[in-house]
C-alpha cells in the first residue's frame, strides 16, 4: 500500500480550529477559541495551570469531543472523517505524550518500528533499520534500542517518544512539555533537535511548554491560552510588548526577564565576536 | 547532650506584665506545632477581651508556622489588636502567616442530610443506567472487532469475493500477543488448575465413600466422582481461577495502559485498542479454556480415584471400567461445552473493567477487584444457568 494522501488538502493549514467549546461537567474549559497554525511553523502553547493546554491537545488529536466547534486538521474537519481519512491523517502527524506513554510491552525499537508496521507494507528487516535510524537521530545510544521502556531515564523516555513519533516522518509533530522534568543540557539538546528537524524535514509543530527558553529558542509564534482563549499569537519578541496583564506577568515576570536578558546578552555576544 | 536538649525544647509559654505604657505578653519557649500544647488556647482567653496588648515574641526560641498561626488567632481574639514587637525573620513569618489567613476560606455549605441521601440515590441509580449503557457500547466495540477478524479470515479464504466487491483489505488479526496471552493466561494457569481439581475430586470421593458407605453403596462413589468432576468442578474450578488470574490481570494490564496514557498512543496511530488488546485476550482464553478444562477434568478424576482406591479399595480399573459403564462421556460434553461461554464472559469482563480505568490509582484498585467479583459472579451464575437448562433438556 502507498501512502494515499489523495483525501487531503495540502494547501489547508495543518491545524484549523474554530469556535472550539470544551466543557467537563459546569467545568467550561474553552469558550469560543480559535487556533490556526500555518504550514511550516513552530508554535508554542503556554497558559496557566488549568487553562486546558491538555484539553486542547487531546481534541485537536481527536481523543475528546469538543462540545461545540469544529478541528480540522490539513482541511479534514475530524468530527465527519471517514476511516480512510483518518489514516491519511494518522500517516502525517506524530504526537509526543508528556510522560512518554511508550509501551511498556514493547522494547524502545518495537515501539519506534510500530508505526511503521501499521502503516507500511514494508518487511521486518528494513523497519528495524529504519526503527533504528530514528533512534540515532533523537540522539539516543545504540543500545538503548534493546531496551524496555521501565529501564529508561525520564531524558531517554521523551527521546524514544519523539523518536516515535517521527517514525513516519510526520508533517505535523504535536509535543506535550517535551521539556519538562529535563536538566537544561538535556533540555537545550532537545530543543535543537526540534529546531534541527523542524528545519530540514519542514515540520509543523504543535508544542505545549512551560519552559522560557525553548520558547525563546525554538518558536516562530507562542499562542497564549488565557480566559479560556487564544488571547495572543504572535512571536515571542512581540508578546513582551502585550498589554494583556497575564502575559505581561509570564513575560515580565522575573524568570521571563532574566530569560529574555540572558538571550540579549547571548546575541549581543555573538553580534561582537 | 541532655541539658542542651532541654535548652533546645522549652515548651511554649508566656508572662503578661502590665506597666503604665500598657500590658506585653512576652512569649518564650518553642512556639511549634510539636510544643506549643496549650499555650495557644492559654494566651487566647488571657487576651479575650483585652485590647491593644503588645505581643513580644523576642524571646521566643523558635517559631514556626502553626505557632504564629496560634499567636495570631489569639490577637484575633482580643477586642483591639496590639503591637508585635519581634526579630526580623521571626516577623517575615507572622506576616507570611497573616497573609495566608487573610485569605476568604470557601463558604462551607449547609449540609441538607435528606437532600443528601436522595441525590445519592438517585446517583447510584443514574449510574447503574450509565454502566449498562457502557456495557453495551463495550459489547458493540468488541462484536465490530470480532467482525473485522472474521471479515479478514473470510478475506484469507475467498480474496476474490473482496475484489469483486471492491472492498478494501482488511487488517489483519494481531496473533502474536494471542499466543503471548494463550501462554500466560492459559498454560500458565495449569499446574493451580490442575492441583486444585485435584483435591476437590478427592474430597468428593472422600465424603461420597464415607456417606454412601452408611447405605452399603460405597461403590456409587465412583459414580459420583465421575459426575461431579465432569459435569461441574472441571469447568467451574477452571472458571474461577481464570476469573482470579486472568480477569484480574485484564483489567490491570489495560487500566495500567490506560493510566500511562498507552492506549491514547495507539489511537492517535489509528490502532483500536479493541483491536490491539482486547480481542487478543478474547482468543488468547477462549482457545487455552477447553484444554485447561480437560486437564481439569484428568486431574479431578485423579483425586477421586487416589481416594477411593485407598478408602474403598476399588482399584484404577475397576474405577475406570464403572466411569465408562455408568457415567458415559455424555458429562464431559456436558462440562466442556459451557466453556467458551465462560471464557468470553471472564476477558470481557476483565477487559471491560481494564478500560473503565480512570487517571487515578484508586480506580484501578476499584476496577481490578470488580473485575474479579463481577467474573467469579458470572462464572456460578451462568453454570447455574446451564445446570438449569441440562436438566430441563434430560442431558
Amino acid at each position: 500500500m502507498t501512502l494515499d494522501e489523495a483525501p487531503l488538502d495540502r494547501e489547508a493549514p495543518p491545524i484549523e480550529v474554530r469556535g472550539l467549546v470544551s466543557r467537563f461537567g459546569d467545568n467550561c474549559i474553552h469558550d469560543n477559541l480559535d487556533l490556526v497554525i500555518p504550514r511550516g511553523d513552530v508554535v508554542g502553547v503556554v497558559g496557566g495551570s488549568g487553562t486546558g493546554k491538555s484539553v486542547l491537545l487531546n481534541t485537536i488529536i481527536g481523543l475528546k469531543a469538543p462540545e461545540a466547534g469544529s478541528v480540522k486538521i490539513f482541511g479534514q474537519d475530524i468530527r465527519y472523517a471517514r476511516r480512510r481519512q483518518w489514516t491519511a491523517i494518522e500517516r502525517r502527524w506524530g504526537v509526543l505524550f508528556q510522560q512518554g506513554a511508550l509501551w511498556s510491552n514493547l522494547t524502545v525499537r518495537e515501539n519506534v518500528a510500530a508505526p511503521l508496521f501499521e502503516h507500511t507494507d514494508m518487511g521486518r528487516a528494513e523497519v528495524n533499520e529504519l526503527a533504528d535510524l530514528k533512534i540515532a537521530l533523537v540522539g539516543l545510544p545504540p543500545g538503548a534500542g534493546a531496551l524496555k521502556p521501565s529501564e529508561l531515564s525520564g531524558g531517554m523516555i521523551k527521546r524514544a517518544g519523539l523518536a516515535r513519533a517521527l517514525a513516519l516522518d510526520p508533517e505535523l509533530l504535536f509535543l506535550d512539555e517535551p521539556t519538562s522534568g529535563l536538566d537544561p543540557i538535556s533540555s537545550a539538546g532537545f530543543d535543537e533537535l526540534i529546531q534541527d528537524l523542524s528545519d530540514s524535514l519542514d515540520l509543523t509543530v504543535f508544542m505545549i511548554t512551560h519552559d522560557l527558553d525553548s520558547l525563546y529558542a525554538i518558536t516562530d509564534q507562542v499562542a497564549v491560552l488565557a480566559d479560556k482563549h487564544v488571547v495572543d499569537m504572535a512571536p515571542v519578541h512581540e508578546l513582551e510588548k502585550s498589554e494583556h496583564p497575564w502575559i505581561r506577568e509570564y513575560f515580565l515576570g522575573p524568570r521571563g526577564r532574566a530569560t529574555a536578558e540572558a538571550r540579549a546578552a547571548a546575541a549581543a555576544h555573538e553580534g561582537v565576536r | 547532650m541532655r541539658l542542651t536538649r532541654a535548652k533546645m525544647n522549652k515548651p511554649a509559654d508566656f508572662d503578661l506584665k502590665s506597666s503604665d505604657t500598657g500590658s506585653v505578653a512576652v512569649l518564650n519557649g518553642d512556639w511549634t506545632a510539636v510544643l506549643m500544647g496549650e499555650a495557644n488556647e492559654r494566651l487566647t482567653e488571657v487576651l479575650r477581651g483585652t485590647s491593644g496588648v503588645t505581643i513580644d515574641l523576642s524571646g521566643v526560641t523558635r517559631l514556626d508556622t502553626s505557632g504564629a498561626y496560634g499567636v495570631l488567632m489569639a490577637m484575633a481574639a482580643s477586642a483591639g489588636r496590639g503591637e508585635i514587637i519581634a526579630r526580623p525573620e521571626v516577623r517575615r513569618l507572622v506576616d507570611l502567616v497573616a497573609e495566608a489567613i487573610k485569605a476568604e476560606p470557601t463558604p462551607v455549605k449547609p449540609r441538607r442530610p435528606v437532600f443528601e441521601l436522595f441525590a445519592r440515590i438517585g446517583e447510584g441509580v443514574l449510574n447503574i443506567g450509565f454502566d449498562v449503557f457502557d456495557l453495551f457500547v463495550f459489547n458493540g466495540h468488541l462484536l465490530v472487532s470480532v467482525g473485522r477478524a472474521a471479515a479478514r479470515i473470510t478475506w484469507s479464504l475467498f480474496p476474490w469475493l473482496f475484489r469483486m466487491f471492491g472492498w478494501s483489505r482488511p487488517a489483519p488479526i494481531r496473533w502474536a500477543p494471542v499466543f503471548a496471552l494463550a501462554e500466560r493466561a492459559g498454560l500458565d494457569a495449569l499446574p493451580i488448575v490442575a492441583t486444585t481439581t485435584f483435591f476437590i475430586g478427592a474430597v468428593v470421593g472422600l465424603i461420597g465413600a464415607d456417606m454412601l458407605s452408611n447405605y452399603g453403596a460405597q461403590v456409587f462413589a465412583v459414580d459420583l466422582v465421575g459426575i461431579a468432576v465432569l459435569r461441574e468442578f472441571n469447568i467451574v474450578i477452571t472458571a474461577v481461577l481464570l476469573a482470579g488470574r486472568s480477569a484480574s490481570s485484564f483489567a490491570a494490564e489495560i487500566g495500567a495502559m490506560k493510566m500511562k496514557q498507552e492506549i491514547d498512543a495507539m489511537q492517535v496511530l489509528g490502532v483500536d485498542p479493541f483491536d490491539a488488546l482486547v480481542f487478543p485476550r478474547f482468543l488468547a482464553l477462549l482457545a487455552t479454556i477447553p484444554l485447561l478444562t480437560f486437564v481439569a477434568t484428568i486431574a479431578g478424576l485423579c483425586g477421586g480415584m487416589v481416594v477411593i482406591w485407598s478408602e474403598l479399595g476399588v482399584g484404577p480399573s475397576m474405577f475406570l471400567s464403572r466411569m465408562v459403564e455408568h457415567v458415559g462421556v455424555k458429562h464431559f460434553w456436558v462440562g466442556m461445552s459451557k466453556g467458551p461461554v465462560l471464557a468470553v464472559v471472564i476477558a470481557a469482563i476483565g477487559c471491560r473493567q481494564g478500560m473503565e480505568v480512570g487517571g487515578d490509582v484508586e480506580s484501578l484498585g476499584r476496577r481490578v477487584t470488580a473485575a474479579v467479583v463481577q467474573a467469579v459472579f458470572s462464572t456460578i451464575l451462568i453454570d447455574a444457568f446451564f445446570a438449569l437448562v441440562y436438566m430441563k433438556l434430560h442431558i
